[in-house]
């Protein structure tokens, strides 16, 4: 029998080429470029420049023969049977959670492989309701819900970090809060004191905003939390791809994150949970492969993660995934997060170059995710993303899942660039070239 | 000129500013009321293109076979604005037939990918939506405010 993992670890060889120290610059990301045979098309006529990885991630090619591998040589159902290709998928499917679980500082039992992080945070919403209506006995009570209790978001939320707890609050009784956000964009940390008090049960927020690239202030979040006995959940969608995340030194109770916007394929995501939290928790799908001892009226359940992994699992996609991680580690979260902070940066200092266009969040200097969401006075999102393609540039049009916020500031629909760290300068100064010409395009005199 | 031209004539961009027809909406109650007391039958619909959060409400009056008054509201994107400032031009005055087959004749211009040139004869000023025929993501947009009046247009016959 041949063992059996996604990809190597960093080879010698590869370290030498991507010293990890080294600041990435253009010439390395030219290189990275070739890795993504995506990119290297052209659009209405243009050289294809893409920049909505905030919504999905180009693969490298490791991450799609890894998957193709997977089904050329092993593809079998995992955690049953004992035959060969069996017992070679489900060590694939294994390793794969190690080396996520290993990117994230998580232990490898507190990864739970779901569809998407929304999967993820309804997984932990249906837990808790499930936990309200007794299931799970005494020790999941500490996950039960009821009037009274309170569940804190914040304003910023993206839908799939909002509407689970809205629908939880409505099952149960409890009561949702939200922490207020200024104009541009970032958390009123004073009100966030002022709300999470000793009814909240549940504090759950973004790491970074999708929209305004904020990235919020975990630990002061954390603390307010702690200090209530609150369990807090972390939306890490877009910073898990962007930059160095060790849960267990953000010290939150559960993480959310998706594959397909980490260079990973659609239909994976994860849930991190600290394992002693898991352990008491009822599950949320339930069926096949989660269970112990069935009889026609009962069932025991497996240990976390499988407790909550019910069904035929997304195996080429963990897999896959896990050639993703691989990559990010070859080439260096800290170079990646430093080159996007570059792009963000420029983006941003561009964006005020414009007149008539109007950037959602904090400006220049302040620390942000490398992507902005802009107003173009007088013409709508929809229009500047058509503009925008027409001169071949992929970006995001609309509320992006966040229509609360876009109310909040003032708009119903933004324009958003968001890079990755396959994007080159030059790409930012042509996107905001561009973006120049929309109000002449359109008559709009700025 | 451009396919992005074709997209935005100069007539929809001038649309999407003069915005015909669009008003500040009173109450639908107060509408079919003061519409029932002079022999009208009044009726709204409310459509949302998801994809981009365009909205258009639009609000149709009839007699006993005639669209005699269209109001809209709505915010979005120059084709959606533009496509409901045109569609009170084009539909007011028609009988219900007439503006059925009006609609009709639009729809299957706009969804045969830029296969069909559009009738000027028969479509007016809509005429000019045929360059988003070649941008299915955007047919949406141009049908929104005509989607509305379908549906507004057999609420106020069924009353």
């Amino acid at each position: 029998m041949t063992s059996f993992a996604p990809s190597s670890a960093i080879s010698p060889a590869h370290a030498a080429q991507h010293p990890q120290l080294a600041p990435l610059i253009n010439i390395d990301v030219e290189r990275i470029r070739n890795d993504f045979p995506v990119l290297h098309q052209t659009v209405n006529g243009h050289p294809l420049v893409y920049l909505d990885s905030g919504a999905t991630s180009q693969n490298p090619i490791s991450v799609m023969e890894a998957e193709q591998e997977y089904y050329e040589q092993r593809n079998a159902a995992v955690h049953r049977g004992a035959h060969t290709l069996a017992v070679e998928a489900t060590e694939g499917f294994e390793a794969a959670r190690d080396k996520v679980a290993a990117f994230v500082g998580a232990k490898t039992d507190e990864i739970v492989w779901t569809s998407n992080a929304t999967e993820a945070i309804n997984l932990l919403a249906y837990s808790f309701s499930n936990a309200s209506l007794g299931l799970g006995g005494p020790a999941a009570r500490r996950f039960s819900l009821g009037t009274g209790d309170e569940i804190v978001v914040t304003e910023m939320e993206h839908h799939a970090n909002l509407i689970p707890w809205q629908q939880l609050a409505q099952r149960t009784g409890a009561t949702l809060r939200f922490i207020p956000v200024f104009d541009d964009g970032s958390l009123d940390l004073l009100a966030a004191a002022a709300i999470v008090g000793q009814h909240t049960k549940l504090l759950a927020f973004t790491h970074g905003s999708n929209v305004t690239g904020t990235i919020n202030p975990v630990a002061e979040l954390v603390a307010l939390a702690r200090k209530v006995g609150a369990l807090v959940v972390l939306d890490a969608c877009q910073t898990v791809p962007h930059l160095p995340v060790d849960v267990k030194a953000l010290d939150v109770d559960f993480a959310v994150f998706s594959g397909h916007k980490m260079l990973g394929p659609t239909g994976i995501g994860a849930l991190y949970g600290r394992a002693e939290l898991l352990a008491d928790m009822p599950p949320f799908l339930t069926g096949g492969s989660m269970i112990t001892t069935v009889d026609m009226h009962t069932a025991e359940f497996l240990a976390p993660p499988q407790r909550f992994e019910a069904g035929t699992q997304r195996i080429s996609q963990a897999i896959a995934l896990a050639a993703a991680v691989d990559y990010l580690s070859e080439t260096g979260m800290d170079r990646v997060a430093a080159w996007e902070a570059q792009l963000g940066q420029r983006l941003v200092a561009g964006v005020a170059e414009i007149s008539g266009v109007r950037l959602l969040g904090q400006g220049l200097g302040v620390e942000r995710l490398g992507l902005a969401a802009v107003d173009v006075a007088g013409v709508h999102a929809h229009d500047v993303g058509q503009f925008l393609d027409d001169a071949g540039i992929a970006v995001r049009v609309g509320h992006h899942c966040a229509q609360p916020l876009h109310r909040r500031l003032g708009v119903t629909a933004s324009t958003r660039a968001s890079t990755y760290l396959y994007n080159t300068t030059d790409e930012v100064d042509l996107f905001l070239a561009t973006l120049a010409e929309v109000a002449p395009f359109f008559g709009v005199k700025p | 000129m451009s396919d992005l031209q074709q997209l935005y004539q100069t007539i929809i961009l001038e649309h999407a500013k003069a915005r015909h027809g669009a008003v500040e909406l009173t109450p639908l109650a107060d509408a079919i009321a003061i519409g029932t007391a002079s022999g009208l039958r009044v009726a709204e619909s409310h459509q949302i293109n998801t994809t981009c959060g365009d909205e258009v409400t639009l609000r149709v009056s009839l007699d006993t076979e005639t669209v005699t008054d269209l109001v809209w509201t709505g915010e979005g994107c120059s084709i959606s604005q533009a496509s409901a400032s045109i569609l009170t031009d084009t539909l007011r005055g028609l009988s219900t037939t007439e503006a059925r087959a009006l609609l009709d004749n639009f729809r299957e211009m706009l969804r045969s990918r830029g296969k069909i040139e559009p009738d000027e004869e028969i479509l007016g000023d809509a005429a000019a939506f045929g360059g988003v025929s070649r941008y299915p993501a955007r047919v949406k947009c141009a049908m929104l405010p005509w989607v509305a009046f379908e549906a507004a247009l057999i609420d106020a016959e069924s009353r």
